[in-house]
């Protein structure tokens, strides 16, 4: 059976009247990498900040690891997130302070971990991006590629059983993007977490989904597996995949 | 048709007034909240504090000493008017303590501080800096806001006692280059005009002048939009309100100085 580790039901938000998500239903089974498509300014992006409590819904439930999210005090909100990594389109690496620093800072929170544990982390999550050399660099001195392998290994620290991508091929080469692409692919194998990615790259869709949902007016329009959407009978899905 | 125009849109400002000054003081509630709480960030603190004190100590320094020196230059003259050149050391020590020193270097700190303040947190913010530390369980409130606003108003009072004290060295070169004072004496001279009720309010009232530099600063970064425009507008518009805030304050101080004397 499987089991679900995120549920979003009846999710509505606008913005300045504007209506961006209507009525969003998905579920997140352990493990599986959904990937949610769509044109942009669909509202993706929306939707998964809406997920970890980044943007407040206007009405409808999001749920993860059983709790409404919306009913939890700002401290067990915190407990949450902890469990949720995300990896932001522009990585959101903090430009001031090292990528070490970078990596150690989530873990501030964790008062038991000595220094040589920190550091083990550390390197164990950059040797899982392959970035390990950069360590003592600063965001600035990173390529785009290299930023969102930080983004990750920054994300990874916490070991996090959701994971959350927003683009996460935006703006990059399709080698890099590829790189990227089996990376995501490679962390659900080896952590066994389960993905929300945000994406309109087909080809990053077609390495790491598991699943699709397909968003259209504010709502779920096509769900399924990436050859099911790509061979479907609705013009406008199919369009996505030509 | 058109009066009705200027009235919507008049309503619409005062609106927009009260939805800021509502939303400012619950930002300034959430500090004080946020900042009794723990854990308490004090290694960030004293890392803000050399940003913000230690870094702005030249600027200030500069700015105090001239300060000093030509206002001791431009009081010289009326003063000889008067025959009372001997009264220039005091005169000039107690504009200094009491008005100019903290008044100064406050906006010299609202320039320097409160737009990199603004700035640092509205870029944090539009490249979604701020969001990351959320989403990985750390409160940025606590982390960038409080930490921020306990430094500033911890290292205004140390810079003003800084600008002070150099400022009334130029003022005794001030009164060097058209006269011969010794500095012995022209320290005695400000000394036994300088009464505790002329150092405290202004002590006092720089802890206020960099708790809303401050604040104002952090406001404007922490609820910055519109992309990178909205980072310069941030910088720009704390500068203003924080430098306004200040001759407010100074306003009120007075006020409640002159009430006690």
């Amino acid at each position: 059976m499987e089991v679900i580790v995120a549920e979003v039901a009846h999710l509505k938000k606008s913005f300045d009247n504007i209506s961006v998500l209507n009525d969003i239903n998905i579920k997140i089974n352990k493990g599986e990498n959904l990937v949610v498509f769509g044109k942009s300014g669909s509202g993706k992006s929306v939707l998964i900040k809406c997920l970890v409590g980044l943007i407040e819904a206007d009405d409808g439930n999001v749920i993860l690891f059983g709790k409404n999210i919306a009913d939890l005090t700002s401290d067990e909100l915190n407990s949450v997130r902890k469990k949720v990594g995300f990896l932001f389109q522009s990585a959101a690496l903090y430009d001031s302070i090292t990528v070490r620093e970078n990596l150690e800072f989530p873990l501030r929170g964790f008062k038991s971990k000595s220094k040589e544990e920190i550091d083990i982390l550390v390197i164990e999550a950059l040797k899982n991006v392959g970035l390990e050399d950069a360590i003592d660099k600063i965001p600035s001195q990173l390529s785009g590629g290299m930023r969102k392998r930080v983004g990750l290994a920054r994300t990874l620290i916490l070991k996090p059983e959701i994971i959350l991508y927003d683009e996460p091929t935006t703006g990059l080469d399709p080698i890099t993007s590829k790189e990227i692409s089996n990376l995501i692919l490679e962390v659900q194998k080896k952590y066994n977490t389960s993905s929300v990615i945000i994406t309109h790259d087909v080809e990053c869709a077609r390495i790491t989904a598991n699943r699709m949902v397909i968003i259209k007016n504010g709502v779920c329009f096509a769900e399924g597996t990436f050859k099911e959407l790509s061979e479907s009978k609705d013009e406008w899905v199919r369009s996505f995949f030509t | 048709m058109e009066l009705a125009s200027i009235e919507n849109n008049n309503f619409k400002s005062l609106k927009g007034f009260f939805n800021e000054v509502a939303r400012l003081t619950r930002f300034t509630s959430r500090f004080f909240k946020e900042a009794i709480k723990p854990p308490y960030e004090i290694s960030t603190i004293v890392k803000q504090s050399y940003s913000l004190g230690y870094k702005s100590f030249p600027l200030v320094a500069i700015t105090g000493f001239i300060m000093g020196l030509v206002l001791t230059i431009q009081s010289r003259p009326t003063l000889a008017d008067f025959g009372a050149v001997s009264w220039l050391p005091a005169m000039v020590a107690i504009s200094i303590i009491r008005e100019i020193g903290p008044v100064i270097a406050a906006l010299i700190f609202a320039g320097k501080v409160g737009s990199g303040i603004g700035a640092e947190l509205a870029s944090m913010k539009e490249t979604e800096q701020i969001d990351a530390m959320e989403v990985s369980g750390i409160n940025p409130f606590k982390y960038l806001v409080v930490t921020r606003i306990v430094s500033a108003t911890l290292m205004l009072p140390v810079l003003v006692i800084a600008a002070d004290a150099i400022s009334l060295y130029g003022a005794y070169i001030g009164c060097n280059l058209q006269g011969d004072v010794n500095f012995h004496l022209f320290f005695l001279q400000v000394f036994q005009k300088l009464a505790f009720s002329d150092i405290f309010p202004a002590f006092i009232k720089t802890f206020f002048f960099g708790f809303f530099v401050g604040l104002i600063g952090c406001y404007k970064g922490y609820y910055a939009n519109k992309g990178t425009e909205g980072v310069g507008a941030a910088a720009n518009s704390a500068v203003v309100i924080a430098s306004l805030a200040v001759f407010i304050l100074d306003m009120i101080a007075v006020q409640i100085t002159s009430m006690f004397n």
